[in-house]
Parts: C-alpha cells; structure tokens; sequence
C-alpha cells in the first residue's frame, strides 16, 4: 500500500515535470508572442477604454486568432454605439516577403477584419479598407518580434 | 530630359568581319579583356569652347573616362592605367605604334577625337585589334554638346557589341523609387539616373507614398503605383512631359503594373475583398479584360516578350508560387517546384529564362530557371533582396537589397546592386539617396 502511494506520487511528480518542460519548450516566446501572432500591447492604442484598435497576424495567414475576434467584437460594440463613426481598416504586412505579394496580403488581413466586423452588423458602408503592404512598420526590428507586431490591422476613425 | 536627341552616327570605314578579339559573355569572366582607353584628343580651340559651354576642362578625357568606366563596370574588360601610355593620343587615333601597346599588354585599343563643329559636339572614335595590328571599328557622331556623356556611353555599347556579338546596355536610364527618412515612415519619391547613376532627377516630391516604376519597353512612359490621396492606384506617367494618369476606373487598389512587350497594355493586380487577380487594360481602348480567375491572390505579372505568356506569383497552393499561362489566362501551369516561395517572375527580353525573387530558410535569392521552370540557378544569397530587372540585352539583372537593422533597430539602409546572369560581377549600383525597386529602361539610340 504504502509503496504504491510513493510510487503513484513519484510518478506524479514525473508527469509534471514532463508537461512543465513541454510548456517551456513549446512555447518559444517571451510571453508576448504565441506561436509567431503577437500578444503584447507595446504599440497597441484604444479607440475607446477598453477597445483595442488593432489585430496581429501569423506569418503568411490572415486567419483571424480567437484573441483577435474577441478585440473585434469590442470594436463592433464600440461602432453599435457610436453609428456616425467611420472606419478605415489599414492592413499590415513584415518585411520578410516580396513588395507586391505583401499588398495583396495586406488587403487579405484587413478584408478579414471587415468581413468580421460585418457579421456583428456593421454596414460594409462604414468600412474602408486600406492596404499598405510592408510599408509603415511599427518596429524597425529586424527580428521575430518586430515583424510580429508588423503583422497586423489597425481600425483607423475616418471621421 | 527633353533631349533624348537623335544622334547622327557615320561609319567611317565599312565594318569587315576579321578573325579578331572576341569576348565570351556567356561564363563568369574571370580574366577581363586588357583594353587601352586612350584620352580622346581635342585640339585647343575646341577644348575651349567645349570649356565655356560644359565647363569641364577637357572633355576629350571626361568621355573616355565615361567609356573606360562603363567597360569596367561590365566586368568582361580590363581598362589599362593611363600612366602606362607611351604614345599621345591625337597620334595614337591615326596610327597606333602597336607594339607600344602591346607592352603594356593591351589586347583592344580604343583612340578618337572630339571637335566643335557648327555649335555642335562631333566625336570620331576607332577600335583596333592590338595583337592582329588592325582596325575594327569607326565610328563618328555629332550631337548637342549637353549629350557628352550619352556619347560615351553610346561609344561602349558600340565597343561592347564589336567585341562580344551581343548589344549593349550602356546607353540607358534606371527608373527607381529614392528611399529617405526612418524605417517606420519612410519618404518615397520616383526617381531616374542615367545607367551608371549620373543625372539623377527626383520625378515626384514625396508626398505620397509610391512603388514599383516600371518603364515601357517601347518608350520612355512609365507606369506605378502611388497613394495619391490614400488610394493606392496604378499610375501612367509620361517623363518627357510629366503628364500622369490613373489606369483605369477600379473600386479599390491596383497594383504591380508592367506594360505589355509592345507597349500598348498595363497588366497589373486588382484586389478586393481580399482577393488579388490579375487584369488588363488597353491603353488605346481602355478596354479591361480580366486575365485569373481564382479565391487566392494572383499578382506580380509580367508578359513574355512575344507578348503570348503571362508569368506570376500566386498562393494558390499555399505558399507564393511562380505560374505560367498564356496570355488570355488559359493553360495555368506552376513552374516552380524548389524548396521554398518564389515571387516576382520577370521575362528575360531574350525569352529564354524567367528571373525571380526566393525566399528559403530565413534567406533571398536572386535567381533564375528556365520558362518551364528547370534549370533553376540562385544568383546571389542575402538577408533581404527582391525584385530583379533585366538590361535591355538580357546579361545583367538589376534589384534592391535591405540591411537587417541591429537590436535597437537602427542601421536600415535600402540599396540598388546589379549582378551578371553569369552570377559574377555582383555590385552596388550609386544612387544618392537609398533606393529600392529598379526598372532598367531599353536602349535609348535607335
């Protein structure tokens, strides 16, 4: 009895370890990246308390992430209440792809943002969309936490 | 810029095809051809004229040097040091001591003579075969002084082509965007140099933002995209004239223009919704045709230069990817299968080989594969370089190149650099500001 006890909680101790070294190995950031989409705030500003204004990207994608459409929902609240505001919608790319290709991509980003926003009944009329490629970084930095920050669309008041 | 000036080009012996020098332009030249540019002689009352007029002290030189420049500039020839020339050159241009010359190891020679003729700039040149001790060439022009440097490079695509059988690229303008101010806010102006960066002229002021300059091979228009009153829209641009153009009427951004080979066209993207797809228009007509038809982005085209294909990158199998099709969009094919994305195909104007932009492992390449995509062949590796452009001829490619900034994220810098098809001869293009997506022009005489 007493022996199994020891044994099962050894064992415990062991299965802990193994998730705590997995946790450190597979996160890879320093808290403010997750996989390579940016979590920090560094250069995130409000449209109004408590409204983010802007959304990061993974490399590449343009798949919106979960913390992402919750800081769109909070936009679309904030435009529900304020129906004379307008937006524009500024997509972003990093500087690790061609000129042109990263137009595109950041027409893509911004456009996933909008379509978004439209399905919390925000009217496609109050939308632009605005893409500067790779064009206006936010961080010089030629590292992968500069470009995650670059990564990204930003809702701009147009009026 | 008005000057694009006919120049009256005599030939003052015909041209007979010996058994003479020969340069090889299809490998890396590892051992340049050693060729004596000899000052171009002048008599005194022309230098003084020529003095009043350009104010450069001896203009003879100042064209030389232009030529002697260009030929080592082109990495296939060796120009000699003029300490080591024992013979003057008014005397050289009637009759070369060739053994003088052969002991300095001159294997080319090139001598001539500048006067004033009828207010206007008259240079005879001759280029002689040292070791056979015969001439290969004579030519002689008479233009607007204001043309001088023009002369000296419309002198080295005469030689260049005597000697290597293939036309020159001297004679030529760079159209780019000059790049200045902070990484996050940078300042954008179109710009245009002579080939060797001379005569650089800022097109617009820098109030907008604008992007990828590309000339019209038939003509010197150019087409780019600016954010002119924030809506990034692809632009006509006439530089004789300044006239400019929106292209066509599109609800929402255009992009990546580049003409047709013929000069009538401007193939560029459309993108909305967040879907990029390739279009036309017709620039008599203005009828648009749209070219790709599919939910991923299509952009980056550029046409063969018989007008019947179509390269571009396109996402569509995951990753940027380079597509050929023909030109009414049917028989899509992917050509590139290596590891890694590829982006900005551009036609060589020999039609042969189709050159692009890799990224692999965290690095750019430069390279270049064949229109079916094999025979891929990568350039020049470095942390950041895209969009080649090719010389006229085909021989060299043009792009830009960025530096990684340091942790603070300081010591960005954009820079122009050409390299050989050969891989060889790789080196940085001057401009005078920093400078990013080049577009190499066609030859300017003839």
């Amino acid at each position: 009895m007493k022996l199994s006890k020891i044994l099962k909680n050894g064992f415990l101790i062991v299965v802990a370890c193994l998730a705590l070294s997995a946790c450190a190995t597979s996160k890879k950031s320093t808290g403010q990246m997750q996989g390579d989409v940016y979590t920090g705030t560094d250069t995130v500003e409000y449209l109004a308390s408590g409204v983010p204004d802007r959304v990061f990207f993974a490399t590449n994608e343009s798949v919106l992430t979960t913390a992402s459409r919750e800081t769109l929902r909070k936009q679309a609240a904030w435009l529900r209440k304020n129906s004379k505001i307008t937006i524009v919608l500024e997509g972003h790319a990093d500087e690790r792809g061609t000129r042109e290709y990263n137009l595109a991509l950041g027409e893509r980003r911004a456009n996933a943002a909008k379509d978004y926003l439209m399905t919390y009944g925000i009217s496609s009329d109050r939308i632009s969309v605005l893409s500067y490629g790779k064009e206006r970084p936010v961080d010089s930095g030629s590292n992968p936490l500069a470009w995650s920050k670059n990564r990204r669309s930003v809702t701009v008041k147009a009026n | 810029m008005k000057n694009i000036l006919i120049i009256l080009i005599i030939f003052l012996i015909p041209v007979k095809s010996f058994g003479l020098i020969e340069v090889d332009i299809t490998r890396g030249n590892l051992n340049p051809l050693p060729i004596a540019v000899s000052p171009l002689s002048i008599d005194e009352e022309s230098r003084k004229n020529f003095q009043n007029i350009l104010k450069k002290k001896n203009i003879g030189s100042e064209i030389s040097s232009i030529v002697e420049k260009n030929l080592k500039v082109s990495g296939l020839f060796n120009p000699l040091d003029k300490d080591a020339f024992l013979q003057e050159p008014d005397i050289a241009n009637l009759k070369p001591r060739f053994e003088d010359w052969n002991l300095i190891k001159a294997q080319a020679l090139i001598t001539g003579k500048v006067s004033y003729v009828d207010e206007k700039l008259r240079v005879e040149f001759r280029l002689w075969d040292v070791l056979a001790g015969k001439e290969m060439m004579a030519l002689a022009f008479t233009t607007v002084p204001n043309n001088w440097r023009r002369v000296g490079h419309i002198i080295t695509d005469k030689v260049y082509e005597r000697l290597t059988g293939e036309r020159g690229y001297f004679d030529t303008r760079i159209i780019y965007v000059a790049e200045e101010g902070p990484k996050t806010q940078r300042v954008k102006k179109l710009a245009i140099m002579d080939q060797d960066g001379a005569n650089n002229k800022f097109l617009t002021l820098g109030n907008e933002l604008v992007l990828t300059p590309r000339f019209n091979p038939t003509s010197q228009m150019v087409t780019y995209l600016s954010y002119f009153r924030n809506l990034p829209r692809v632009y006509l641009l006439d530089i004789e004239t300044g006239t400019q153009e929106v292209v066509g009427d599109f609800p929402g951004m255009t992009f990546a223009p580049r003409f047709s080979p013929d000069g009538k066209k401007i193939i560029m993207s459309f993108a909305k919704d967040g879907n990029s797809e390739i279009y036309t228009m017709d620039l008599e007509n203005r009828i648009v045709e749209k070219i790709t038809n599919h939910p991923s982005i299509d952009t980056s085209p550029s046409y063969s230069p018989d007008g019947k294909f179509i390269s571009f990158n396109s996402d569509r199998s995951g990753y940027q990817q380079i597509y050929v099709m023909k030109s009414d969009g049917s028989n899509v094919k992917r050509i590139s299968f290596g590891k890694g994305i590829y982006g900005t195909p551009v036609w060589s104007p020999r039609g042969d080989l189709i050159a692009f932009t890799k990224l692999h492992k965290g690095k750019f390449y430069i390279g270049v594969m064949r229109t079916d995509g094999s025979g891929e062949r990568l350039l020049t590796e470095n942390f950041y370089q895209e969009a080649p452009s090719w010389s006229p001829n085909g021989r060299v490619l043009i792009f830009y190149r960025e530096t990684k900034t340091d942790s603070k994220g300081k010591g960005f810098s954009a820079k122009l650099w050409s390299i050989d098809l050969t891989g060889y001869n790789e080196r940085q293009v001057p401009t005078p500001t920093d400078g990013s997506d080049p577009s190499w022009s066609s030859l300017l005489s003839n």
